[in-house]
């Protein structure tokens, strides 16, 4: 156990570093100058530019750099931003849990309609329910999100104008910031018209999330679909019927437990996916979050915008993947052997 | 257990045609107005950045200016001032100032004092006098007054008490009433410059306004709102809505959008291409006011072979204006014959301009010693803008036209403060860009965009210089009669035709779309977009 445990920090610790060198790397493949790129200040006075190179140890040799860029990292002092010439740390705290809150959701509704839907896929295969499930779902896993988004909006919202199609909430209503999930912060904040502001919260979280969850949905059903049937197949099943369960409880004494265990670690690691689109579906929605704010980065050129942003999407995704992959191992008694760890 | 599944589903299923039903139906509060601009503006003060972006969040929302404009007829009405008296040798102006106004009380300035004198020197100081505490915060550059050599114009303002101040000039200018009226002419707090020069934050007073105008100053973030809420005290008996915000959203289609959904009451800039679809929609407004304005394309005469008016007037035959208003305007623009539009009293109906004749052009070109396969560079700006929606794509047809003539054309663009930075710096051969006025005083038009004043300012494309012109246009604010200094804007007129240093290409209609709750938005076709009045049904 505690070997594991070991490993798997290692492992972590390792990649972060591997990604942490890789972002202050950036600082010098990016065109201009390195200083601006590290620090974010691109006019700086004389006496300010000494300040600066001493605080980055520009002088010094570039394994030393790395330390104090860690230490700044760890810190939170992760310079400014060039556009706005706001602090790093604080766009990107504000910037991330608004995508994470908008993947979390999408997970959730791909799981509520994904699961489901691939044990009946399961259940019936080669039936007409499997067929028609499995074409909706390759229509689903074979439709650009992006694409998705805009006919989502283009339906509901600009011919029957059910929703809206930007940002979180509707800018009258002012929630302040606390733990940057708006349906938290809306429940936290002492505003008067709590049910109407949840209300708009909602409607604004409606599209967004279907439409990234409409992939998820599908592999999940997929996935669900072929261990339900390699399950049902399974002897101890054939067992279980021929000491006399009815086909309800075999499915739910037998099945279910059996069929979902070894997906998990498959399920989870969906998260990773819905991160990546929902930061192209950000853009479309003009959602506030990271993948908004990247594409911003790019488009402004803000090198300290993106080497930062790209450092933290990576870090929790590998964090995210890791702590799955673990915990996982930890309650799988199957899997007590230590193996290679795929991302 | 089939059944109780079933009446299960059943009642899940009605829940969430009843949540449905209150998700799409609610609309949000009609506490406030979103007014979906079109970028973030560069800081709250007119006075620092003659961008249309930056006038719209600050000129007419936390300021007030002594002067005002009709919107309607453009005539100079009382804003701040209570009266004013002209000096009969015209060179000094007397405002007497209206009593009770008070600054803004916010969370970050709470005022002592109300409205003064002291705070009309100030705001006029900053910017006239190199030695004022506040001149170099935030950059120190004052583009609109520059061009028009306010400072200059001025040689004292007095204070004679409290609530009289009177202005000094060094010689009559018949525009001046009118350039006190502008966007431009915001009056500060003095109060409050003091306090921020004991703190030392100097810098705020830019970044977090204090004015007399209709709406305080909430908060800003960078290219995505900017929130105001509700004057209580304005002096002005003007409806007011509680909260104002500016939803910036740079793409104009969704902009556009947002106005359908309604998650904007009103939006800036709508594009030239979905006019028609907002007068056919349901529910929306669109308003058409002429502007003051004119897209030109303006050649580089500091730089050879541009200073040879040949060479610029044949470029200019070479171009068919029509064509082009029809592709980038849709038709939402009348040709321009010179730099002044139609609705001014300074436009000549009569006057003839150059017309399309590519033939004619070419052999002047040929006379003048430019060889087919002769390269330029057109500047084209970024940004969409009502003199101009899409200068890229016009100076693609340019090209076309060009190549007819054996001219090469390589297009150039920047972002949009690289753009104007390096314009300023005179590397361009030729740029496509535009003037929107500021009052309707025509020397609004003759004096910044061509006079030699005007090139250190960086509003002078053509870098056109000519002792003559600046006669003309001095000699024309002499007079007070519209029929006297008509008669010196013709004259100068002419020697723009003359001389070519600018193609003008097209007046375009301002334009404003809104939902039809708002009640009250009227187009203001001198300047920024103004909420004073402006309520939701």
């Amino acid at each position: 156990m505690n070997k594991v445990l070991l490993r798997y920090t290692n492992l972590v610790v390792l990649t972060l570093l591997v990604l942490s060198f890789f972002s202050f790397m950036l600082a010098y493949l990016f065109p201009g100058d390195v200083l601006a790129n590290l620090s974010g200040v691109q006019q700086h006075d004389p006496a300010n530019l000494e300040q600066l190179k001493a605080r980055y140890q520009l002088d010094s040799n570039i394994f030393v750099q790395y330390w104090y860029y860690l230490m700044d990292l760890y810190r939170g002092d992760w310079g400014q931003s060039f556009s706005s010439g706001l602090p790093l740390y604080e766009e990107v705290a504000r910037t991330l849990p608004a995508s994470i809150e908008l993947s979390t959701y999408a997970l959730l509704v791909s799981f509520a309609v994904g699961l489901p839907l691939g044990f009946i896929a399961g259940l019936r295969h080669h039936r007409n329910t499997d067929y028609a499930l499995l074409s909706m779902s390759v229509l689903g896993y074979s439709i650009p999100v992006f694409w998705l988004a805009m006919i989502l909006i283009l339906t509901f919202a600009l011919q029957l104008g059910w929703f809206p199609l930007s940002g979180r909430i509707s800018l009258l209503y002012e929630i302040p910031r606390v733990s940057g999930f708006i349906l938290l912060d809306i429940v936290w904040s002492d505003v008067s018209n709590k049910s109407e502001v949840l209300l708009d919260a909602f409607r604004h979280l409606i599209l967004p999330t279907l439409s990234i969850a409409a992939f998820t949905t599908t592999v999940i059903l997929r996935i669900t679909r072929r261990s339900v049937i390699e399950t049902m197949n399974s002897d101890y099943i054939q067992a279980a019927y021929a000491r006399g369960l009815n086909a309800r409880q075999v499915l739910f004494r037998h099945g279910i437990r059996n069929a979902i265990m070894p997906i998990l670690p498959l399920l989870a690691m969906q998260f990773t996916t819905l991160l990546t689109n929902a930061m192209i579906v950000e853009v479309i929605f003009s959602w506030p979050g990271i993948g908004n704010w990247l594409i911003q980065a790019i488009y402004q050129r803000d090198f300290p915008a993106i080497r930062v942003g790209m450092l933290a999407v990576s870090a929790l995704v590998v964090i995210f993947t890791m702590t799955i992959d673990l915990g996982i191992r930890l309650i799988d008694p199957k899997k007590s052997k230590v193996e290679r760890v795929a991302i | 257990m089939y059944a109780s599944v079933m009446r299960c589903s059943v009642m899940l299923m009605c829940f969430n045609l009843t949540a449905c039903d209150g998700l799409i139906t609610s609309k949000p509060n009609p506490s406030g107005i979103v007014y979906c601009s079109e970028g973030s503006p560069t800081g709250f003060n007119p006075q620092l950045d003659t961008s249309g972006t930056t006038v719209d969040a600050s000129s007419h929302q936390v300021y007030d200016r002594l002067l005002d404009f009709d919107p309607l007829s453009g005539n100079v009405l009382l804003g701040l001032a209570s009266s004013w008296e002209i000096s009969e040798d015209g060179l000094r102006y007397t405002f007497q100032l209206r009593k009770n106004v008070e600054f803004h009380h916010t969370a970050y300035f709470t005022p002592s004092r109300e409205f003064n004198a002291e705070d009309v020197i100030f705001s006029f100081d900053r910017w006239r006098l190199l030695d004022h505490p506040y001149h170099f915060v935030s950059g120190g550059a004052y583009p609109y007054v520059d061009s028009l050599s306010l400072d200059k114009l001025i040689v004292s303002i007095n204070r004679i008490n409290d609530y009289r101040v009177e202005f000094i000039l060094n010689k009559p200018q018949s525009s001046f009433l009118a350039n006190l009226a502008t966007d431009f002419a915001v009056i500060l707090s003095a109060e409050y410059g003091e306090k921020l020069l004991e703190s030392h934050q100097q810098e705020r007073i830019d970044n977090f306004p204090v004015g007399t105008g209709p709406y305080k100053f909430v908060s800003f973030r960078q290219d995505s709102y900017v929130r105001y809420v509700r004057n209580d005290n304005y002096w002005q008996p003007l409806r007011l809505t509680e909260k104002l915000i500016f939803d910036i959203t740079p793409s104009s289609s969704l902009r556009f959008a947002k106005l359908i959904t309604g998650e904007c009451d009103a939006i800036g800039l709508p594009a030239h291409s979905e006019l028609d679809i907002i007068r056919q929609s349901k529910g929306l407004v669109l308003d058409e006011k002429p502007g003051l304005n004119v897209g030109f394309w303006a050649f580089n005469t500091a730089k050879p072979p541009f200073d040879k008016a040949e060479v610029r007037r044949a470029l200019a035959m070479a171009v068919d204006k029509n064509a082009l208003i029809e592709a980038i305007y849709f038709d939402s623009a009348v040709p321009a014959k010179n730099i002044v539009p139609p609705t001014s009293w300074a436009f000549q109906a009569e006057q003839k301009g150059i017309s399309y004749n590519p033939s004619g052009a070419k052999k002047l070109l040929t006379d003048n010693g430019i060889k087919p396969g002769f390269t330029m560079e057109i500047w084209a700006m970024p940004v969409e803008r009502a003199y101009n929606p899409n200068a890229i794509k016009m100076a693609e047809l340019i090209q076309g036209y060009l190549q007819a003539v054996g001219v090469k054309v390589d297009i150039v663009s920047f972002e949009w403060s690289t753009f104007r930075e390096r314009l300023k710096q005179g590397i361009h051969d030729s740029v496509l860009i535009g003037w929107s006025a500021d009052n309707g005083d025509p020397d609004n038009f003759y004096r910044p965009l061509l006079s030699c004043g005007a090139i250190k300012s960086g509003t002078n494309r053509a870098f056109w210089c000519s002792p003559e012109y600046d006669v003309l246009i001095n000699q024309a604010l002499q007079f007070t009669s519209i029929e006297d200094r008509q008669y010196f804007y013709f004259k100068a007129n002419d020697l723009i035709a003359e001389q070519v240093p600018l193609l003008p290409i097209a007046h375009a209609s301002k334009y404003q779309a809104f939902r039809s709750e708002l009640k009250g938005f009227e187009i203001n076709a001198l300047g920024g977009v103004k909420f004073a009045g402006v309520v939701k049904d």
